[in-house]
């Protein structure tokens, strides 16, 4: 091994802890930034792959055929924008039934809506569908239905009751569509044969457009599109982004906060290997000019500066790349084999290019102190012991010698004057620990927020099933039996036990059904509402709660599938009667999907659909002993049908696992925090350890030295912290609404604004926590320093 | 403490480092109120380990140290600090002097660590500083004195908890011939308004001047003990 090497390796073992430090702080920035870039590029790289596969359509819209002719939607190809187009195809929207039964599905099984498109061929310059079992459909009689959708094979067949003639189709093939253009095919002739006579028509038209890389580009083209057919027939139309941004929300909702967290960690990890290294050389001076005087040149002391910083930075890298892979493997899994493609993993090129990035920043912030010391001149270095020069912080030692505090805590209090470069640093760290331990408390209360607001119906604690076919929200209804099974029990007997039971506050019902909604493909849920609702509203983003008929409240996701906004009519269709409703406010909440639409009971009735509720939810009064009074409300139920059940909903796996990695991250990080003040503390307790000896010799006892180290930092950390509370609150309120946007959704303020006053106090003191736990174990050592050695020390 | 008893008290004590030979070798001694006993010796023999003993700074492998009354050999760490602050005053080759504080600020150290209500300290400290003529310093840094001064700092710091012993490590180690001499001079008149002291020098001229008792070690051991009637001053 060269000269060179052996300094370097006895540097690194020399400073286990400074090493141990750095391997810390490398390892949490290249786990992060692993992560969140994996992320981003590999959530994606599926859906782009497929979609560039086969052609898919940027954008898919409905016209109603009632407003517009199929030759003018077939015109719509030429509108400017548009560089390929395909159709327009004849689409319906029927409710089929199970003609034959298998072992998932038995015959006689009504199923829900399907969005049915004529289309003669898989193929076209838009939209090439991918056949996964089967073959086309090439003659009337034949279906091909969509990948994921109904649990049919090829081979089983399908009445529709609402068809002319109620025609029975035999499933040919499984189809995908990579932006899930229609829930199954038919010919064109098919299409028009299941085409009720004077029954609305719907025409189906796919474009790929030249520029559609943004929201922006996509809705310029659609309302190109809109102004080329008369007024209001565009229906509804669907972005290949909305659709991209569903199939991948799960995994982008870590991107923003991981993508945080990297950053805070790249950045800790400048500060403190500067910090580290600049002390290693602080502290080795003079063995830095016998290296020198042995015949070391300048720049191969740079080298071995450097080099003791990459070593440990290396190894922390390369930990932090196998386990950003690992965490990326659960993440990733549901995305790997959506669209047919292999299964999703962290692309190699960021393997290289991040932990090549971090290796660039720790080399870049060693240099600076490396090369203080190649610039050292040997005689000065080898005469100029480690004791500091003094002069600066007089005063503020002056002064605190003055302060009513005893005599070890003033000394302790004037320490970070007389180094004001180092009590940055450390100042820094621990800003930068408190910092994240404010963005992290605030994501955990945002997704504590989000998990208990995300469900319909949670506000009341009491849900009372009348029996039916009523699932619950955000469950597939599948009726058997040809028809939707009223629910049993009689709704005003359901609400005369309710409203007699002693701890009701209040309550309101519950129906739903499964319908067509206008720019929306395949079946919508409908939940609609009966009686006093407002206390059980969902969070609301924008506009307001329902408070009359013929409106919906709907969520943001929703919103984008259907290109509409807050104030716009969506039409709904069952069985070819249809309703329209105008979207009245905008939600927060993720049942279904968030794809659900929200509406009162008339809806369903003016769809001729049952709007008996299947379902009530129930507040109780404050006090009310929910055992007591589940028992005392099922005893009156029983007799009418119904039962009644404490009202708990499941934890959402991915807030799970959101927050675990938040968890990890925020103690990675804060323990980095941590380590950058206790090396600062060390090198500072090593520089004043004659001062510490002659202190300890003139009778300062063990908890006076500590409490005069740890109070050396105390100050620092406590305006650290107060620094780093609202730098914590502002990068929540900047990354939260980021994770809401890249699931589709937006976030309710009242989700965001998560921070209480009590947290924010409690926050604040996080700085001189971090510090004093930083400074805990070398004040100790400090204390147990020889006394004296340390008065031999010079 | 029995106004009869030794001040220190050290019966065989033996201090070995490793597996080298002893520091100390087997040593027994004893300093009565009142004396000033100059420990002399060649580099290596153990001054500074009995220095270091007597302090409560090291703990003997062997025998009993017993200060003004206390058993100091068996102190846990929080005891032998309290002793430092309350039962002796060090004095040390180099000062070891605070640079950043002020000479008032060094001065008070001990009586802050030892909790002395604040104007008593200072009443007691500007009376030392008077007393050793270094009152027009008490604002200056130690930076600007010469050694002399600064160790006349040190010995008021020493004194500031009025201490039973006086403990100094070659006091004059560190000064040329006139700081030397003013240095000599205040720990004789010390000695002689009653304070208890011990040192520890190479100076022969110091232990001469106010020593009225001389130890010589030689490789840890006790060779010689001669009592002075009188210290030369």
């Amino acid at each position: 091994m060269s000269a060179l090497g052996k300094v370097v390796r006895a540097g690194v073992g020399r400073r286990r802890l400074q090493s141990a430090v750095m391997i810390l702080t490398a390892l949490m920035a290249v786990t992060a930034s692993v992560l969140a870039a994996g992320l981003l590029v590999a959530a994606r790289a599926p859906f782009d792959h497929a979609f560039a596969r086969q052609r898919g359509a940027h954008l898919t819209v409905q016209f109603d055929g009632a407003k517009v002719t199929g030759r003018q939607v077939g015109a719509t190809a030429h509108v400017s924008g548009v560089s390929a187009a395909a159709g327009p195809f004849r689409a319906l929207s029927l409710r089929p039934r199970t003609a034959s039964g298998s072992d998932a599905l038995p015959a006689g099984v009504d199923l829900p809506p399907l969005t049915v498109v004529g289309r003669a061929d898989a193929g076209g310059r838009v939209d090439g569908v991918r056949l996964v079992a089967g073959a086309w459909a090439t003659r009337p009689g034949q279906i091909v239905v969509a990948y994921g959708g109904m649990p049919v094979q090829p081979g089983a067949r399908l009445t529709f009751p609402s068809a002319p003639g109620a025609p029975t189709l035999t499933v040919v093939g499984v189809a995908r569509s990579v932006t899930g253009t229609a829930d199954a095919w038919v010919t064109p002739a098919q299409a028009g044969a299941l085409s009720a006579r004077g029954g609305p028509v719907s025409y189906e038209m796919l474009y790929r457009f030249r520029h559609a890389g943004t929201d922006a580009q996509v809705a310029a083209d659609r309302d190109a599109i809109a102004a080329a057919v008369p007024k209001g027939a565009l229906s509804g139309s669907r972005s290949y982004l909305a659709v991209r941004q569903q199939e991948t929300a799960n995994t982008m909702a870590f991107v923003p906060f991981l993508a945080a967290f990297g950053v805070l960690g790249l950045l800790l990890s400048v500060l403190v290997i500067g910090i580290v290294v600049s002390g290693a050389v602080g502290a080795a001076t003079r063995r830095i000019g016998i290296l020198k005087s042995l015949g070391f040149s300048p720049s191969q002391v740079v080298r071995a500066y450097v080099g003791q910083a990459l070593i440990p930075a290396g190894v922390g890298c390369a930990l932090g790349l196998v386990l950003g892979n690992l965490l990326a493997v659960p993440v990733l899994g549901e995305v790997g084999t959506a669209f047919g493609g292999p299964g999703a993993s962290v692309p190699v090129w960021i393997d290289v290019v991040v932990p090549g990035a971090a290796l660039v920043l720790v080399a870049g912030a060693a240099l600076v102190p490396a090369l203080r010391a190649g610039r050292l001149r040997t005689v000065e270095a080898i005469t100029v012991g480690r004791t500091p020069g003094t002069g600066r912080g007089r005063l503020a030692r002056r002064l605190a010698g003055r302060l009513p505090v005893p005599r070890a805590v003033g000394l302790g209090l004037a320490y970070p004057f007389a180094r004001p470069a180092r009590s940055a640093t450390t100042a820094a760290a621990v800003a930068f620990g408190a910092a994240t331990v404010t963005f992290g408390v605030g994501l955990a209360l945002t997704l504590g927020a989000v998990q208990s607001g995300r469900m319909l119906d949670s506000a009341g604690s009491v849900m009372v099933a009348a029996g039916g076919g009523q699932a619950p929200p955000g469950a597939q209804a599948v009726h058997a039996g040809g028809g939707p099974d009223a629910p049993t029990a009689d709704p005003a007997e359901v609400a005369a036990a309710l409203r007699a039971q002693h701890g009701t506050s209040r309550f309101y019902g519950i129906a739903q059904a499964q319908v067509s909604a206008s720019g929306i493909t395949g079946a919508t849920t409908v939940v609609a509402y009966q009686g006093d609702t407002a206390w059980a509203a969902p969070q609301m983003v924008s506009g307001r709660w329902l408070d009359g008929p013929g409106q919906a409240v709907v969520t943001t996701r929703f919103l984008k599938a259907a290109g509409i906004r807050v104030g716009d009519t969506v039409t709904l269709t069952e069985r070819g009667r249809r309703a329209s409703v105008r979207i009245v406010g905008e939600a927060f909440f993720t049942a279904g999907e968030g794809m659900e639409l929200l509406t009162r009971t008339s809806t369903l009735a003016a769809l001729g659909l049952d709007a008996t509720p299947g379902q009530y939810g129930v507040r109780t009064k404050p006090g009310t002993d929910l055992g007591r009074y589940l028992t005392s409300l099922n005893a009156a139920l029983q007799p009418v049908g119904a039962v009644a059940q404490a009202n708990t909903a499941r934890g959402s796996d991915v807030i799970v696992t959101m927050d675990a990695l938040v968890g990890t991250l925020t103690l990675m990080l804060v323990a980095v925090a941590g380590l950058g003040v206790l090396n600062t503390v060390v090198l500072d307790t090593r520089d004043r350890v004659h001062d510490l000896g002659v202190l300890k010799a003139l009778g300062m006892a063990p908890r006076q030295t500590v409490a005069m180290v740890v109070t050396s930092v105390a100050g620092i950390g406590l305006l650290a912290g107060a620094v780093a509370v609202p730098a914590g609150v502002a990068l929540h309120r900047f990354v939260t609404p980021l994770m809401g946007r890249a699931v589709g959704m937006t976030l309710p303020a009242s989700d965001i604004a998560v921070y209480r006053t009590p947290a924010l106090a409690a926050l604040a003191c996080g700085g001189l926590v971090i510090a004093v736990l930083g400074a805990l174990l070398p004040a100790v050592w400090a204390a147990r320093t020889d006394t004296a050695t340390a008065l031999r020390t010079e | 403490m029995p106004a009869t008893a030794p001040v220190i008290d050290i019966r065989d004590v033996t201090r070995t480092y490793g597996e080298g030979p002893p520091a100390l070798a087997d040593v027994t001694l004893s300093v009565r109120a009142g004396e000033a006993v100059a420990v002399l010796g060649p580099s290596g023999s153990g001054k500074s380990t009995l220095l270091n003993l007597i302090a409560g700074l090291d703990r003997p492998s062997a025998g009993s140290v017993t200060v003004a009354g206390l058993r100091v050999d068996g102190m846990s760490e929080a005891r032998s600090a309290e002793f430092r602050r309350t039962k002796i005053g060090m004095v040390f080759q180099f000062f070891n002097l605070l640079d950043d504080l002020t000479v008032t600020d060094n001065v008070l150290l001990p009586a802050q660590l030892a909790g002395l209500p604040r104007a008593e300290a200072r009443r007691r400290a500007a009376g030392l500083l008077e007393h050793l003529r270094i009152d027009r310093h008490a604002d200056a840094y130690p930076g600007r004195l010469s050694g002399g001064e600064r160790q006349r700092v040190a010995v008021a710091r020493a004194l500031m908890n009025r201490p039973a012993l006086l403990l100094a490590d070659e006091p004059t180690g560190a000064l040329d011939t006139a700081s030397g001499d003013d240095v000599r001079e205040l720990l004789a008149e010390l000695n002689a308004d009653g304070q208890t002291i011990l040192l520890v020098t190479h100076d022969l001229r110091l232990a001469e001047s106010c020593a009225t008792r001389t130890v010589e070690l030689v490789d840890g051991r006790v060779v010689r003990d001669t009592e002075r009637t009188t210290a030369v001053t």
